[in-house]
């Protein structure tokens, strides 16, 4: 076992661990952070497989942006900040969904088991470093960056018309 | 199997394993959860799940698994991905996971607005059917 073997499954270990914590934790609070912790690790995991730019964009869009607008979700919902059960469904169906839960990650597992096998990959950093990914952004995959700059604003027009309250007119907006 | 380049390798495994249990937290989040915000970090998690394996296939030479076991004695230069297909892709799931969350919580807001919850439990109906529907919901105030 390799010394990034062993920094791999440290990673893996926590990002699965805090994962289960930030679904389960009874504290809403407690949750983003934990999803904080989780997708942190992902980026480690990232960075031992040798993609650093993904890693950079997965600290930077998720814990920086994505845990934010979580955060500003739970206050602006007012979601109680003491520990409290009405957050999570019955233990009926806790339970149902805890045997879907192991039956996707059997399911998902077990085919790729059984596809890669004993498969060892060579990690290469220089392939994940800025120029070569940037190389392959503007240049294979143009046409799929423009298109999701064209999804992102629809993304940003569509939650600013979503959110933003439909006053009726009043007296004084008439000219 | 040889590693395709010299250098750090690393069992392939590893990721899997690491992808699939990601999916399961993530669809535990999903189904188990009442509150609407916390759903999304189980969607969250599913999502990281596909990029471990997105990510763990970038570091397999062009055309995948049947490549590596054809091409693992000639140079591994020649066989590289230009594209960078699984790290490319990686960066547009995370920017499309950004816009969904960023429209999901616009509506987990507004459900929030007219309803005063977001119990998903809660609510059963949508629009003017529903018990706790109000003409003019009240504002929510900062």
């Amino acid at each position: 076992m390799s010394g990034l073997e062993v920094v791999f499954g440290a990673f893996a270990v926590l990002a699965v661990a805090s994962g289960l914590l930030a679904v389960t934790s009874p504290r809403v609070v407690h949750c983003a952070l934990w999803l904080v912790v989780s997708l942190g690790s992902v980026a480690g995991v990232y960075l031992v497989l040798g993609a650093e730019i993904v890693a950079l964009v997965q600290l930077l869009v998720y814990v920086g942006a994505v845990v934010v607008l979580v955060l500003f979700a739970l206050m602006l919902t007012r979601a109680p900040i003491a520990a409290s059960r009405d957050l999570d469904a019955g233990p009926g169906q806790r339970a149902a969904a805890a045997v879907a839960a192991v039956a996707v990650a059997g399911v998902v597992g077990g085919t790729l088991m059984v596809v890669v096998g004993d498969t060892v990959i060579g990690v290469d950093t220089g392939r994940g470093d800025p120029r070569s990914v940037g190389a392959a952004l503007f240049g294979g995959w143009l046409l799929p960056f423009e298109l999701l700059s064209v999804l992102l604003l629809a993304a940003l027009v569509a939650a600013i018309a979503i959110s933003r309250p439909d006053d009726p007119p009043t007296p004084e907006d008439a000219p | 199997m040889t590693p395709p380049v010299d250098g750090p390798t690393l069992h392939l495994v590893g990721p899997v394993v690491l992808a699939a249990a990601l999916a399961g937290v993530g669809v535990y989040g999903l189904l188990a959860r009442r509150n609407a915000v916390l759903v999304l970090i189980g969607a969250e998690l599913l999502l990281n799940a596909a990029g471990v394996l997105l990510v763990a296939g970038s570091a397999l030479p062009s055309g995948g698994l049947a490549a590596l076991k054809s091409t693992s004695q000639s140079n591994p230069v020649e066989t590289a991905d230009p594209l960078l297909a699984g790290q490319s892709l990686t960066i547009f799931v995370i920017t499309i996971a950004a816009a969904e969350i960023g429209v999901a919580l616009a509506v987990v807001l507004l459900l929030f607005r007219a309803r005063r919850t977001s119990d998903l439990t809660a609510v059963r109906e949508l629009g003017e059917a529903s018990p706790t529907y109000t003409e003019t919901p009240e504002k929510v105030s900062p």
